[in-house]
């Protein structure tokens, strides 16, 4: 038997899949709305009396990555950590730790099924953001790139989370409590040189603001730090995620007794 | 009973195995255990004895302190992947995805072992488990025994040469327990190997080739049920007497007798170490003893001690 077992890897993340669209109620469609709601107040409403934009961007076109961001973030990181949450807590990993299946085909299974719905919801997104603010991406394909490498390291984020956590509250503990007040204090809706010292020095130890910069720099081809430090930082934030899931499986940690 | 196996051919050899949690507690006491290929295997033992642990050591949800475990001649820790691919579990709790649908959730457990569909397959597999009619109902929807069998159709999916059954019956009722046996019983003639852990000695007696009973952590003994029942059994005799008696009479002092219910029942307790053969034999010559002393008796209740007696006595120490 080879070292990855791709129909193993296929099952988990078909049935990951599957239960996003039994649930897309939940996993697909609240998230758009949310989204929109943000482009209508935000973009519209607000960033309509705002003249002259920020960063040399109309206000509705510069939050849109900021948004997508807020988003994805917030995604991937719940579905992959609910993904494999839901089996410890029924006690249905049994199968997944009995089955000829090792850390690759269980990360390719459901990270990658995790980074699929990311990238579903990222498209659905710019598709209703388009309905509100008028906007541009500068460079496409490195916007998807940043947008698939964002999904997959949170992803991988979100399956740590779902390990280590033992019950329902500390699933929700980190995307509501850490990750969405660093994403709004991370430069979604402004430009961190809005900010007066020392917030702005302060921002920049939020590891958010270059996430957010890093994919505005995608869309508008400027940002309020460079690209290479913030794909950098996104690559070595991936490196570690890897490495400890790597760990995880080495020890059993919270997996095997 | 094992004659339909022919030559014995281990499947499963288990050595040293110990398991000391991160708390202290030590589930597994250097365990050794060897399987035969083909046939049941009875793991019995009370609550905490080790079971659970000794058959997730091996399917891979537990991480053993030390020891061995050899699956269909190779190290499992080496070689998990290939052996992992032959093995399977029904675990104890009813543990799978409560909402997904019957045949997509044994569709599901036979891709992640690696295997490609094959609905032929899994029909069936879910014919022989009367679950074809619920082929399309969510779990969740099911009885409890049907969703007993839904574990044992995801079990069997990726057509294990080796299969452990957890508690197979555990909350089932007397009329699907004895469906459930006929399935296992089924399985075994299909050629496949089945360790089954029970509380059930009634279970372990009726399917049974060979039986283990384990208590803290530690395989007490292994043996072949019959073998086992005729090394340690009893035969346990009640003679109600016509009078009673005031003490055991000089013509009956040879008999492993005593008297109970103020001297109205005479006790025989014999035959240990035949199988109760030769108590009942004994019993013969006790009644004859009765007669020639002119004690008259108006019933006998007689009956051989059964793998419970033998459990009872294991655990208490009184037979080891």
């Amino acid at each position: 038997m080879s070292l990855f077992n791709a129909r193993s890897a296929w099952t988990i993340y078909k049935q990951e899949l599957m239960r996003a669209f039994r649930t897309a109620m939940q996993s697909i469609l609240a998230p758009v709305l949310t989204t929109t709601l943000y482009f209508v107040v935000f973009g519209a409403a607000i960033g309509g009396q705002m003249q002259g934009g920020m960063g040399g961007v109309n206000y509705g076109a510069f939050i849109v990555p900021g948004l997508l961001l807020l988003t994805l973030l917030g995604e991937s990181t719940s579905n992959a950590s609910f993904g494999i949450y839901m089996p410890r807590f029924t006690g249905s990993i049994y199968e997944l730790l009995s089955a000829p299946v090792g850390v690759a085909e269980t990360l390719a299974g459901f990270v990658g099924a995790a980074a699929t719905k990311s990238l579903i919801l990222a498209a659905i997104i710019l598709g209703t953001a388009s309905f509100f603010v008028d906007y541009t991406i500068a460079h496409p394909i490195y916007a998807f790139g940043y947008i698939l490498l964002v999904s997959a390291s949170f992803s991988l984020f979100g399956f740590i989370l779902g390990i280590w956590a033992d019950s329902f509250e500390k699933l929700s503990v980190v995307p509501m409590l850490i990750l969405m007040p660093l994403t709004f204090l991370g430069g979604t809706f402004y430009s961190i040189h809005v900010l007066p010292e020392p917030w702005r020095s302060v921002a920049m130890a939020n590891p958010v603001v270059y996430l957010v910069n890093g994919l505005r720099w995608t869309f508008y081809g400027s940002s309020d730090v460079s690209i290479g430090v913030s794909l950098g930082l996104t690559l070595f934030f991936l490196a570690i995620c890897v490495a400890f899931i790597s760990w995880i499986f080495k020890t059993g940690w919270r997996l095997r007794t | 009973m094992l004659a339909h196996l022919g030559a014995m051919q281990t499947i499963l050899e288990i050595s040293g195995l110990t398991k000391t949690y991160s708390g202290g507690f030590t589930a597994l006491k250097g365990v050794d255990l060897s399987i035969n290929r083909g046939e049941i295997f009875a793991l019995l033992g009370p609550n905490g004895a080790g079971k659970t642990t000794l058959i997730g050591a091996v399917c891979g949800l537990v991480r053993p302190t030390s020891g061995t475990i050899h699956a269909f001649g190779e190290d499992m820790a080496a070689h998990w992947r290939r052996l992992r691919a032959r093995v399977g579990l029904v675990p104890q709790e009813l543990a799978t995805d409560m909402f997904e649908k019957v045949q997509r959730t044994v569709s599901h457990s036979r891709g992640l072992f690696g295997l490609p569909p094959d609905p032929a397959k899994v029909e069936e597999i879910l014919r022989a488990l009367s679950l074809w009619d619920k082929r399309d109902a969510q779990v969740r929807t099911l009885s409890g025994g049907m969703k007993r069998r839904v574990l044992i159709a995801k079990a069997l999916a990726h057509e294990p040469e080796l299969l452990f059954l957890d508690e197979p019956t555990a909350g089932v009722d007397v009329e699907l327990r004895r469906d459930m046996w006929r399935q296992i019983a089924l399985l075994r003639d299909r050629g496949t190997t089945i360790i089954l852990t029970t509380h059930y000695l009634e279970e372990a007696e009726e399917m049974a080739d060979r039986v283990g009973i384990i208590n803290k952590g530690e395989i007490l003994m292994v043996d072949d049920k019959q073998a086992m029942m005729e090394r340690l059994g009893r035969t346990e005799a009640l003679i109600t007497l016509a009078q009673p008696l005031g003490g055991i009479p000089e013509a009956l002092a040879a008999f492993p007798v005593s008297l109970t219910e103020e001297g109205r029942v005479l006790c025989y307790r014999g035959g240990g170490g035949d199988g109760g053969r030769g108590g009942t034999a004994e019993v013969a010559e006790l009644t004859k003893a009765l007669t020639r002393a002119g004690i008259d008796y108006t019933a006998i209740d007689i009956h051989e001690s059964s793998l419970e007696d033998i459990f009872v006595d294991l655990l208490e120490g009184g037979a080891a």
